[in-house]
């Protein structure tokens, strides 16, 4: 565009009529964002809002609550082992994402690096697992837990949440193990590491991006997964918080408490938003710069 | 007692032959190089010492250990990769401890080694920096450092300067002729598709040649001392390929033979050339060949005209139009008052012809022939 405006200096005659021209555009990218911005930001907002209001305030629709308060805060966990659930949902993403990144960093070596007979096969096999929508797997994965005697354990979900993340983690890494140069790796042959160095001290940093990013989409999944995590637990003490949110009723059973569902869903929406905002530099930062020539 | 030894080496990667039948031995504390011009496989050459590929056939001994099983890091070797290949998250001090780390040895055992390769690099602070925080140069030389501190017998180099630029990469090579010396008895295999790196650096030079998908060729096209390559190149490919300009080549048939000496006949021109006629026969096609330093301008009884003149400042390039010879015949000239379409006289020395039959196998020269040169030239 400057180069644009340089060459229209030299004539007058057709600037001035394009340079009145009405700003379409960029109207129409900021009518664009600002619906973007309120229809992904509004729901967070009334819940924030309605998690601050009690009894009859919480059917007026004004987003600035009357009489704040934080009684359905300490409500959601004097009412239920809520702290427990927070946990348990901690525990079951935390471990999905620590093994799915370094059973999928193996993985990404083998498919990237390591020629062998059926490994395109194998990639789209692995591929396919994610594309079987959650129910088409339920029964049986149920009967897989039941033989494991893993029912209602934090393990069952463990165990059922990888197959949700690892083929998407899988192929997120063997994408970006094929970009690093393959030199480093024989550098590292020459130093004499073993597979496990290579892949653990070598590429492990190197990927950290990849690996931030694809962790942080993993701890989400997990975090947010809700049919496995209502079909293989039982008990109140082993759920997670999705299910115990959901689950949250009034001693009488005959209404929901707003409020207290509100409050619960905030609590569980900070640590995804903690997370983000901790890692999304470690996202963008490009580690491998210098590895070859620059 | 050598050092490397390579016997019956053959290296193809599916059905394409990229080595064949490679019969080398390195001395200790040698410097050999091996130069081709691209595709001929000399990467392929050093990643087969390295381990980092192995050959279809042959046997490769280092250090009297045979070594076509072992790997990379059990070989004696270290390289220095084109690329460099440093491991870039990591300081400069543990790119290079990271082996030495891995091979267990005491951590005062590790400072040692990596201050004296500090002192040898001039590396002095640069230890807690990242690769990518270096200058090319400097990356370069913590390349060659990581390799030191191996304490390798051996030294592969895999192009280490076509990274650099032009002024980094004389002062990098002479860097790297001065470790050689400082190290004395390791050996060093230096691949380059540069002849002036290769005739500088090398105590041999091993010239290799593209099989170009042939079975029976060998990929070994000469291998020698720098000058024994560039006056007694063993065929016409050495003799095209060393030598900066390259060599002038002219189609001829023998018109008679003597005693040490081919008369040939070169579209109409006669040209003497000074070497054995063993097993020539009048009649045959050959092509003679001269480099341009060894053209004379301004004597002798052939005339030609200036096609095109390339002053240089200490020496002017000037092509001579042959008759019925396409391509002009280079000449090296210290005058710079040359010009374009001057009519000159110029002689083809006989002790500076080389000739190569058909085949293109060269005629053997006489050793007198480089003394003769020199006297030529002076």
């Amino acid at each position: 565009m400057v180069k644009a405006g340089a060459v229209l200096q030299v004539l007058p005659s057709r600037a001035a009529p394009r340079q009145r021209r009405f700003p379409w555009g960029s109207i129409g990218y900021w009518v664009a964002s600002l619906l973007f911005i309120f229809v992904s930001v509004f729901p967070l907002l009334y819940a924030l809002s309605s998690s601050l209001k009690q009894g009859r305030g919480l059917f007026s629709p004004a987003l600035w609550p009357e009489a704040p308060t934080f009684a359905n805060y300490s409500g959601v966990f004097a009412e239920q082992p809520f702290a427990q659930n927070l946990l348990n949902s901690l525990l079951v993403a935390g471990s999905v994402v620590t093994l799915s990144l370094g059973l999928s960093l193996m993985a990404a070596w083998a498919f990237a690096r390591v020629e062998f007979r059926g490994r395109g096969l194998l990639l789209m096999l692995i591929l396919s697992a994610s594309m079987l929508p959650q129910v088409a797997v339920l029964s049986g994965m149920f009967e897989l837990v039941r033989a494991f005697g893993l029912y209602d354990t934090l393990g069952a979900l463990v165990i059922a949440d990888l197959v949700l993340t690892l083929p998407f983690t899988v192929w997120v890494l063997v994408t970006f193990m094929r970009q690093l140069p393959k030199e480093l790796e024989e550098a590292a042959a020459m130093d004499g590491v073993g597979v496990l160095t290579l892949v653990f001290r070598v590429y492990m940093p190197l990927l950290w991006p990849a690996l931030v990013a694809t962790g942080l989409l993993a701890f989400i999944a997990a975090w947010n997964e809700f049919l496995f995590a209502l079909t293989f637990t039982l008990s109140t003490e082993a759920r997670t918080v999705p299910v115990a949110i959901a689950l949250i009723s009034t001693p009488s059973g005959f209404e929901l408490p707003w409020g207290k569902i509100m409050a619960a869903s905030v609590i569980v929406t900070l640590p995804l938003v903690a997370l983000v905002v901790v890692f999304q530099r470690r996202i963008v930062s490009g580690l491998s710069a210098g590895a070859v020539k620059g | 007692m050598s050092r490397i030894e390579l016997r019956g080496i053959s290296k193809r990667f599916g059905d394409t032959p990229v080595l064949n039948d490679i019969d080398l031995s390195i001395a200790a504390g040698e410097f050999c190089v091996f130069v081709g011009p691209s595709g001929c496989g000399k990467s392929t050459l050093l990643r087969l010492l390295a381990g980092l590929e192995d050959p279809c056939a042959g046997e490769i001994e280092i250090d009297g250990v045979l070594v076509n099983d072992l790997p990379p890091a059990q070989r004696n070797v270290a390289m220095v990769f084109q690329s460099y290949a440093l491991y870039p998250h990591m300081s400069v001090f543990q790119n290079m401890a990271f082996g030495l780390q891995h091979r267990k040895l005491p951590a005062g055992e590790i400072e040692r080694r990596i201050a004296d390769a500090v002192r040898i690099l001039q590396l002095d602070g640069l230890l807690q920096r990242r690769p990518k925080e270096l200058s090319g140069g400097q990356r370069q030389r913590v390349a060659i450092a990581r390799a030191i501190v191996r304490q390798p017998k051996v030294f592969l180099f895999d192009e280490p300067l076509s990274n650099l630029d032009a002024a980094l990469r004389v002062q990098t090579r002479l860097e790297i002729a001065r470790l050689h010396r400082a190290l004395g008895s390791a050996s060093m295999v230096y691949v380059t598709h540069d002849q002036v790196e290769a005739m500088t650096l090398a105590d041999r030079i091993v010239l290799l040649q593209p099989l170009a998908g042939r079975n029976d060729a060998a990929s070994v096209a000469q291998a020698g001392a720098p000058l024994a390559l560039y006056h007694h190149p063993a065929n016409r490919f050495v003799a095209a390929f060393i030598g900066s300009p390259a060599m002038n080549f002219v189609d001829a048939t023998v018109q008679s033979l003597g005693d040490g000496r081919v008369l040939a006949d070169a579209h109409g021109m006669l040209c003497a050339a000074q070497l054995s006629p063993q097993g020539l026969a009048v009649g045959e096609p050959v092509t003679l060949g001269i480099r341009p330093e060894h053209v004379l301008l301004g004597e002798g009884a052939q005339r030609a005209r200036v096609s095109h003149v390339e002053h240089l400042g200490e020496v002017s390039h000037v092509y001579l139009e042959l008759p019925g010879v396409s391509t002009p015949l280079l000449a090296k000239s210290a005058c710079d008052d040359i010009a374009i379409y001057d009519v000159l006289a110029f002689d083809l020395p006989a002790q500076a012809m080389h000739l190569f039959r058909a085949d293109g196998v060269a005629q053997a020269r006489g050793d007198a022939a480089e003394r003769s040169v020199a006297a030529v030239n002076g």
